[in-house]
């Protein structure tokens, strides 16, 4: 029996070497260690056997069940693994196939910058306030030190609605609501679309965007105003921007301000798109007049305070390096869907 | 306004700086350069010649062969075409590799044989006319005359004075006193801090009383304060010396003659208009400055005839206008060459009124730009003393000595209190006051008694503010320090604002694009998107000075915003685009001077990809997410309460209702519509209304438990008349099922062969579930019941 019993340990594991699949594997568990198995029918002779010759061959048999039980499961992982290998290659995929198309919708580039331009101020305690684009000539112009046929006006052509109702020139209009409105301290800005009646080209059209902003309170000085953009400026163009400002004229404001950013281009040295300057114009700003704040209940030698107006289409298109603003209100696809 | 810098040299020595530098540093203290150009600049390589001979070309009948002397050891041969040469003659010679305007670059070469070395150049090839060098002829070569440098050899910039640098700036209009090169000079000396002169002009004068040869009379001194008249007697009318032309080409003004160049130089010099009359076409000898009668009807200098209002004022002799006043002469009583008596005028003009008649005549001069800002009648008197200085100095003619003023002006200064602290508190500055003192003494300020007095010619002074401008430009701008606002400040988004932001990003993450478009538009979209004649959108707010038809009124519906973006992708052949605007429409409102502008959410679409109920679909999921629930979306019809309705396919057009309130509308757009854009595919679009949907939605979201009982799913295919809207079926399952409905789902609609035609079959899983217990097959099984007892109601029944 002995003989026997080795003979089909012996026989087990070279069937065993020659399975390749699962299946023939468990054929293999049931022809040896099977109910009605080789082993099971050896053991059924173990009768025959003498009481001394029993415990031997019967702790041998156990021996052969347990190497032939734990051949099969060495086997069977390694079945697996190869099986496992075999559909890990087959599930190769050429990764570099295109991805599925997801859409997303993209923002219009004028309203991711203002957007932007939104947070920075609100971050900075400023509201954001809105009023009408058709406006009256008195907010539009009276009340921002622009009586009829003055001088300044000829430098914002005007849309005319009637004879006192225009479309706004400049979102300054709101501030004067807001200051007519609210008591000092005042923080806002009112961004939107403006119109002045200028002939579409690359950097013109009838309608525009502004950002301006308005601060009024006790003790306000022109260092603020300057600290101010140069905080905004920074947040928006990084830290190493710098900015500069050239007196100007604005009837609203007094003292009155240009305020040039150093050109990105050629970083202050002179370029052909900072035209040789070094600086490209960015902004107006000052000091409010005392007289708008007076006509608005405001009284000048108690408060004072600093005003700015940004164009939301030029900064927009110093952004993206956009060369031309009718592609800003165009709106083709291929435009749009690059922000 | 444009500066020549050599003028500028008769005032201030600014010769050792770079032009760069001082272009810099003037636009830093507040008058801004534009530009800086030299004078001649592409002129490089021509020099003074003198023709030793002139022979007949030997091949040619046209062309001679010149011997110039250029300066050289020897003498250069040139051949020219030219007809007017003659030995002897100096000539601007262009040497082999020479440089002209326009690019043009001259090479030695032979001409029909014979060699030539160079080119003999005209006027035009040097960039000038015949107002620059009145002897010279057009259509020839620059035979140059004694008011050149005839040094042989010389450059020709150099001996022909074309030298010049010229500085263009950008003047505001609160400083007319700055368009003028003694105001610009004044500028200077305040910014370089170097010595101005300026002296008061003199002239000597003949004996005679004016008021014997001429009168003038002001009828309305409002509008003129003051008026100045001389007269010049036995006047010689010729081109004006080399340096007047000079100066007045630098600052790009044409020169006439010398009497209307003086005119124009003092108006450069002082930016102070002047102008001159001759006395024989002055009738009556008198001058009256009155207002135009109406209709009234005057030739001006340009030779164009112009009708005239009451509101302008003129200049008029005993009979008739000669001039409007502070824009431009008459043309009868210009400066002619016979004229012997002439009549300076240098007068006041009220700015508005000359602003106002400028623009109605649409005619902006010289002199109405400088009036229209506010000048100083103070000024008057200097600049008919320097006009009548010019008569003499280029004896022009007899200036007589006694001279009329009419004078009504206000002789006081501008005074504002000095308070150096004041305006170091309102600048954020530790500026000394003896600083501040200096830096308006430079600008011609006096500081008296804790007052400053601004001259004559600041118009622009009232109050502190303007005094610290003065001394902050002068401080320099960017050397005050920058600070941070002090005090807290809360800020936050209102509540419109916010729904906004979140419509918006929404519609993003849908992935429609955002677009913007101009508020204005055409009267003809209104015809476009099909809206009928008596629809209240064609009452909009209008434009009185359009650009054009297309930008002519204010929309009142963002619909053909949208449709002419849709038009224009289409068009450029972009295949699938999904777009959507929130944007303001504006609605004339009755009684209000103001229309309102109510904020509208515009979707549009097109591709195979979307069809109706994508857009259902992207409306509903922005609804949801806006926190708009409880709304019905039911089939469209011309009384659905919004007018665009017209511009939908009638089938397929759905508006979206809250309370019996429209919130919005829905659908394919008409065929029509679509053929009027030149559309050739489904287009779908929207239009909401966004204060509307604010109010009837809730931003708030609470929290609901998650389930912790399993759910019961039960499907319900029925069948019932095609009209019937799927949306009353869902609504009567709701109802029945009650308080255990979680959702009902519609997951099929079939028409075909296994229904009788005119039926459709419609499916939804319904699922239900109780948050106190499992429920039991019992209860699903009557809630089941309850529900097709209801859709039975609706005339459906189960689908067998």
């Amino acid at each position: 029996m002995r003989e026997a019993l080795e003979k089909i340990e012996q026989a087990a594991k070279e069937q065993l070497e020659m399975v390749s699949e699962a299946k023939a594997l468990e054929e293999l568990r049931v022809k040896f260690l099977g109910k009605k198995g080789e082993l099971t029918a050896i053991l059924k002779q173990m009768g025959k056997l003498s009481p001394e010759e029993r415990p031997v061959i019967g702790q041998l048999a156990n021996k052969v069940r347990s190497d032939i039980e734990q051949a099969i499961a060495q086997r069977l992982e390694s079945i697996n693994n190869a099986e496992k290998e075999k559909r890990l290659k087959e599930e190769t995929l050429d990764v570099t196939l295109p991805g599925k198309k997801i859409k997303i919708g993209k923002p219009h580039p004028l309203n991711k910058v203002l957007n932007e331009v939104e947070e920075v101020f609100i971050g900075m305690g400023f509201d954001i306030v809105e009023g009408p684009e058709v406006e009256t000539d008195h907010y539009c112009f009276e009340a921002l030190n622009m009586p009829k046929h003055h001088p300044a006006r000829d430098t914002q052509d005007t849309f005319y609605i009637n004879e006192n109702v225009v479309l706004r020139t400049q979102t300054s209009s709101v501030q004067i609501r807001t200051m007519e409105n609210t008591k000092p301290p005042i923080r806002i800005i009112s961004p939107g679309r403006v119109y002045r009646s200028d002939t579409v080209d690359a950097t013109h059209s009838p309608l525009f965007h502004q950002i301006e902003g308005l601060v009024i309170d006790k003790g306000i000085t022109m260092s603020d105003l300057k600290g101010t953009l140069e905080l905004l400026m920074k947040r928006l163009y990084g830290e190493e921007c710098k900015i500069r400002l050239r007196p100007h004229h604005f009837p609203y404001t007094e003292p009155s301000a240009e305020v040039d950013i150093m050109c990105f281009n050629c970083g202050g040295k002179g370029c052909s798109m900072c035209k040789q300057e070094g600086y490209v114009e960015l902004l107006g700003a000052g000091m409010v007049h005392p007289k708008v704040l007076r006509d608005c209940g405001i009284d000048p030698e108690i408060y004072s305070g600093f005003a700015f107006g940004i164009g939301l289409e030029r900064i927009t298109m110093g952004r993206f390096n956009i060369n031309d603003m009718r592609l800003l209100y165009e709106n083709d696809l291929r435009f749009l869907g690059q922000f | 306004m444009n500066l020549s810098m050599k003028w500028l040299a008769d005032y201030i020595d600014c010769s050792d700086i770079p032009v760069k530098n001082f272009c810099y540093d003037i636009t830093m203290s507040g008058s801004k350069v534009e530009r800086y150009d030299a004078e001649g600049a592409e002129i490089s390589k021509v020099v003074v010649g003198k023709l030793l001979s002139v022979v007949a070309h030997e091949n040619s009948d046209h062309l001679v062969v010149c011997m110039v002397d250029v300066g050289e050891d020897k003498p250069i041969q040139i051949v020219t075409g030219a007809s007017n040469v003659e030995a002897g003659q100096y000539v601007p010679v262009a040497l082999d590799g020479s440089t002209l305007p326009g690019g043009v670059k001259i090479k030695k070469g032979k001409l029909r044989g014979v060699e030539s070395n160079g080119m003999l150049c005209s006027l035009g090839e040097l960039g000038l006319t015949v107002h620059d060098f009145p002897y010279a002829i057009e259509n020839g070569i620059f035979i140059l005359g004694d008011d050149c440098d005839l040094t042989l050899g010389k450059d020709i910039k150099e001996a022909i004075g074309l030298n010049d640098i010229t500085v263009e700036f950008e003047i505001t209009s609160n400083r007319p006193d700055c368009m003028s090169v003694i105001g610009l000079a004044r500028e200077a000396h305040a910014t370089f801090n170097r010595p101005l002169n300026v002296k008061a002009p003199e002239f000597t004068g003949t004996d005679g009383d004016i008021n014997k040869i001429m009168s003038v009379r002001i009828d309305n001194p409002k509008l003129c304060q003051r008026y100045m008249a001389a007269v010049v007697k036995n006047v010689k009318i010729e081109p004006s010396p080399r340096w007047i032309r000079e100066r007045l080409r630098a600052c790009g003004v044409r020169p006439i003659n010398n009497f209307v160049d003086i005119t124009n130089y003092v108006m450069l010099e002082y930016g102070h208009p002047m102008h001159a009359f001759d006395l024989r076409y002055v009738n009556g000898s008198s001058i009256i400055v009155r207002n135009a009668k109406n209709g009234e009807k005057i030739t001006t200098l340009d030779g164009i005839e112009r009708t005239l209002s009451e509101e302008m004022l003129v200049i008029a002799d005993a009979d008739k206008p000669v001039a409007v006043a502070g824009v431009m002469g008459g043309e009868y009583s210009g400066i002619m060459d016979d004229t012997t008596t002439v009549v300076f005028e240098a007068a006041c003009f009220d700015g508005a009124s000359v602003r106002t008649t400028a623009k109605k005549l649409g005619m902006r001069t010289d002199a109405s730009s400088r009036y229209e800002k506010g000048l100083d009648p103070n000024c008057t008197p200097e600049a008919l003393m320097r006009a009548c200085q010019l008569v003499e100095q280029l004896g022009a003619g007899e200036v007589i000595k006694t001279y009329i003023d009419c004078d009504h002006c206000d002789k006081s200064h501008r005074e504002v209190e000095f308070d150096s602290k004041w305006i170091n508190d309102f600048l954020g500055t530790d500026i000394p006051e003896a600083d501040m003192i200096k830096y308006l003494e430079s600008l011609d300020f006096k500081i008296e008694n804790g007052k400053v007095i601004a001259p004559y010619f600041r118009i622009d002074i009232e109050c502190k503010a303007d005094i610290a401008e003065e001394v902050a430009r002068i401080y320099g701008y960017n050397n005050i320090p920058s600070t941070i606002i002090k005090g807290i400040a809360k800020a936050q988004r209102t509540p419109k604002q916010k729904f906004e932001r979140e419509i918006t990003n929404t519609m993003l993450a849908l992935g429609v694009n955002e677009i913007t478009t101009y508020s204005f538009i055409s009267p003809k979209y209104f015809d476009k998107i099909n809206l009928p004649n008596d629809s209240k959108l064609r009452n909009a707010v209008k434009i009185k000075n359009p650009l054009g038809e297309d930008t002519s009124i204010m929309r009142t519906s963002i619909l053909p915003s949208m449709c002419e973006v849709l038009a224009r992708n289409y068009n450029y052949r972009n295949q699938s685009v999904a777009f959507f605007e929130l944007g303001n429409e504006y609605l004339p409102v009755e009684g209000e001077i103001l229309p309102a502008e109510p904020s509208r959410l515009a979707v549009g679409m097109y591709g195979n990809e979307y069809d109706f109920y994508y857009l259902k679909g992207t409306i509903e999921e922005l609804l949801d997410r806006i926190g708009l629930s409880d709304y019905d979306i039911e089939a469209a019809n011309a009384d659905c309460g919004i007018d665009e309705f017209f511009a939908f396919h009638p089938g397929r057009c759905a508006v979206i209702l809250k309370n019996g309130k429209a919130l919005g509308i829905l659908g394919e757009l008409h065929p029509d519509v679509l053929k009027n854009y030149d559309i050739g595919i489904r287009v779908y679009a929207a239009k909401l209304l966004v204060p509307e949907i604010i109010e009837l939605s809730s931003s708030e979201k609470v929290y609901k438990p998650l389930p912790k009982y399993p759910a019961i799913t039960r499907d319900i295919s029925v069948v019932c008349d095609e009209s019937l809207p799927a949306a009353s079926l869902e609504k009567a399952i709701s109802k029945a099922v009650g308080k255990i409905l979680e959702s009902v789902t519609l997951f099929d609609v079939y028409q075909g062969k296994q229904i009788e035609s005119g039926k459709k079959s419609v499916s939804y899983s319904i699922v239900m579930r109780s948050h106190e217990g499992t429920l039991t097959d019992e209860q699903a099984d009557n809630a089941m019941k309850k529900a097709l007892k209801a859709i039975t109601e609706l005339g459906a029944e189960l689908r067998a």
